[in-house]
């Protein structure tokens, strides 16, 4: 039997059977051929992402925080970066000898550290943040497993203690807490940028794909402040407060063309740098956030005011005989006193009895005006955090005795820096100039609140106060002329006035010619028996107006004399 | 015929060979590019460094000492002090 003739070859399956299979071997294929259409062409977003992962990086681009700069460009904060490192706790087995090294440079015991690792739980654990980069070079060096580092910054202030005040910290995030640094953290900070890139297989950079988002550095700041003027006024407010065995102090030295702050010294500091114990009485700017009664330095706006609506003149004579008056059951004092006094002599003796008199003659609601249009009882405006406004009651509320008080500053608050300002209205000729912590190259137009006639004759009635017969003598200084007002007060406490708690204040400027710089000290709670505000404040003022305006190269307008002192003890005394 | 193809072939070769050799000059140009920026980087830190020292030796209380202290400078006393003003200022 040959093949051919096989019985088997002569049996004919039905064609249908090998159709069948083709069709279903055709539409296996058409199922792959839509598969892979879709996959490419239609939903390729997940493929193309997962392909990309395996070489492409998306890198952030640090951006540095600004610069704080002084006004002739003195660096007074800067960034740089530090390096912080973190740990896998589950990952790191750091062999003893790798413990003792690692322990050894971040300065921190060995066990510290055993502790911060045993904790298995977390994925994520900081060893030691801000450590410098070349010990963070040194740690890398050791090669432990499951140790990583990040970059940092750490902020620097190489004026420390003396500029803590104003320019505040930033935390260890690079974001200000305090101060300047706060007010102003939205120029000064830095908006990280990032790129894409695609790695090989060494993670080394081959290829810049795009950039995303470009790196922005925080603007540098250019303060008002004049370095050598804060550091005068610092150290002369830091020799007073402990001459005087004081609780605290502040200094404002402010242009008075321009209104920026020269100078903002505070006593006690603290060092930016090192801020591991630190206390709320070391930390507040007591210059802009704290408020106390000034004093006779109001004195000068009540006899402004009186000027203004022609009541009386510089020379009218006031009677001051019996040196008391009776308001009510109330009794104003005056320290010493004379049978009658000119206005101008109110001034310079700074008498109560005169003031309150005077200001007795005055409506409330015009007192209440002039105080409120020389910046009391309103934030500055500054910007800075926590800057008070002091406290101006509403005058429908004010009694008769309340009025004559508040003519030589009691029953009113306000914060040294208001002070400062307000003495601008005399100093520029009647206007008040807005107050700035940059930097101004034009300066602002003032918002006037007296006639320049007004604010001439004060002038020349500060400047008596600060002669041989007025309250300061210690104010003078050689070469120039200058004009100012004392301020000794009772200090507030529990609602009534201690009897043995003052706050000595003296504010003024120079040269009285054309005034150039305001100056404002404040000394809280002297405690060695002298509290008058010519004693205790006024030598301040004088070292630093005269520091300064040596600094500032402003022609000299007096005689070139040494200063003549009256006796020790023989000063005139203030009305407290 | 044949000879144009293969001269394509050895025209399309030698283009492939310059494609990989500009793409790897690229890359090695690239990573030069990126050690400077970082250079660039690592100076600007130093730059910042610097100024920090520069301010923190230039430290007012820090000169004045020295120059109280080592250089024994003080301000003169009003006596000894004269004033020079300028011929217009005078008049």
């Amino acid at each position: 039997m040959n093949f051919a003739a096989s019985p088997v070859l002569a049996l004919t399956l039905p064609t249908w059977r090998s159709r069948l299979l083709l069709y279903v071997f055709i539409a296996c294929f058409a199922v792959l051929l839509g598969r892979a259409v879709y996959l490419q062409g239609m939903n390729n977003d997940f493929l193309q992402a997962k392909g990309e992962s395996r070489y492409s990086r998306v890198i952030e681009i640090p951006a540095d925080r600004g610069r704080i700069l002084d006004r002739n460009g003195e660096a007074l904060a800067i960034s740089t970066p530090v390096k912080s490192i973190w740990a896998i706790p589950g990952e790191v087995h750091p062999s003893d000898r790798q413990l003792a090294r690692l322990a050894a440079l971040l300065e921190m015991p060995p066990r510290e550290i055993e502790k911060r690792l045993a904790d298995t739980g977390r994925d994520f654990v900081f060893l030691k943040r801000q450590i410098p980069p070349e010990v963070a070079e040194r740690v890398a060096g050791l090669h432990v497993p499951g140790l990583f580092q990040n970059r940092e910054y750490r902020r620097y202030y190489p004026n420390g203690e003396v500029t803590a005040h104003v320019l505040g910290f930033t935390g260890a995030d690079d974001i200000g807490q305090e101060g300047v640094e706060l007010a102003l953290q939205d120029g000064l900070a830095g908006k990280p940028g990032s790129r894409r890139v695609i790695k090989d297989r060494l993670g080394q950079t081959v290829e810049d794909v795009e950039s995303i988002k470009a790196a922005q550095d925080g603007h540098d700041l250019a303060l008002a402040l004049d370095t050598r003027i804060q550091n005068l006024a610092f150290s002369q407010l830091k020799a007073a407060v402990a001459q005087h065995r004081a609780k605290a102090g502040g200094v404002v030295v402010l242009d008075v063309d321009t209104g920026e702050l020269l100078a903002l010294a505070n006593y006690p500091t603290y060092n930016p740098n090192n801020r591991s114990k630190l206390t709320g009485a070391q930390l507040r700017n007591r210059t802009l956030t704290d408020t106390f009664e000034p004093g006779s330095t109001l004195k000068p706006f009540t006899v402004a005011l009186a000027l203004e609506g022609g009541r009386v003149r510089a020379d009218s004579v006031i009677q001051i005989a019996p040196g008391s008056l009776s308001i009510g059951a109330a009794t104003i004092h005056d320290a010493h006193f004379e049978r009658s006094l000119t206005v101008a002599q109110v001034i310079q003796k700074s008498s109560n009895v005169g003031a309150a008199k005077i200001a007795l003659a005055l409506s409330a609601e015009s007192m209440w005006e002039m105080f409120r249009d020389v910046g009391f009882g309103a934030a500055p405006g500054l910007g800075f955090p926590g800057e008070a406004a002091g406290k101006v009651r509403p005058y429908r509320s004010w009694r008769p005795i309340e009025q004559a008080t508040m003519s030589y500053g009691h029953g009113i608050s306000v914060s040294l820096v208001q002070l400062a300002r307000a003495y601008s209205v005399f100093a520029r000729d009647g206007d008040l100039v807005p107050l700035s912590l940059l930097r101004v190259d034009i300066p602002p137009a003032g918002h006037r609140v007296i006639t320049p006639r007004t604010a001439a004759a004060v002038r020349a009635m500060l400047e008596m106060a600060v002669n041989r017969s007025g309250t300061a003598p210690r104010a003078q200084i050689m070469g120039y002329r200058v004009a100012g007002k004392t301020g000794t007060a009772h200090k507030q406490e529990n609602g009534a006035y201690a009897a043995e708690k003052y706050v000595s204040s003296f504010v003024g400027f120079a040269p009285a010619s054309r005034p150039r710089l305001v100056i404002a000290v404040m000394i809280d709670e002297p405690s060695t028996g002298r509290y008058y505000g010519g004693t205790v404040a006024a030598p301040v003022f004088a070292q630093v107006m005269a520091g300064a305006l040596r600094v500032l190269d402003v022609p000299l307008d007096g005689p070139m004399q040494p200063i003549e002192l009256p006796p020790e003890g023989e000063e005139v005394k203030e009305s407290v | 015929m044949t000879r144009l193809n293969l001269l394509l072939v050895a025209v399309l070769t030698a283009c492939a060979l310059g494609l990989v050799t500009s793409q790897h000059q690229a890359r090695k140009l690239f990573g030069e590019l990126e050690l400077e920026q970082e250079r660039s980087r690592q100076l600007g830190v130093e730059y910042g460094q610097l100024q920090l020292e520069a301010s923190t030796w230039a430290v007012h209380a820090r000169v004045e000492r020295i120059a109280s202290r080592q250089l024994h400078m003080r301000v003169p006393d009003a006596k000894r002090l004269q004033i020079a003003r300028p011929k217009e200022a005078a008049k």
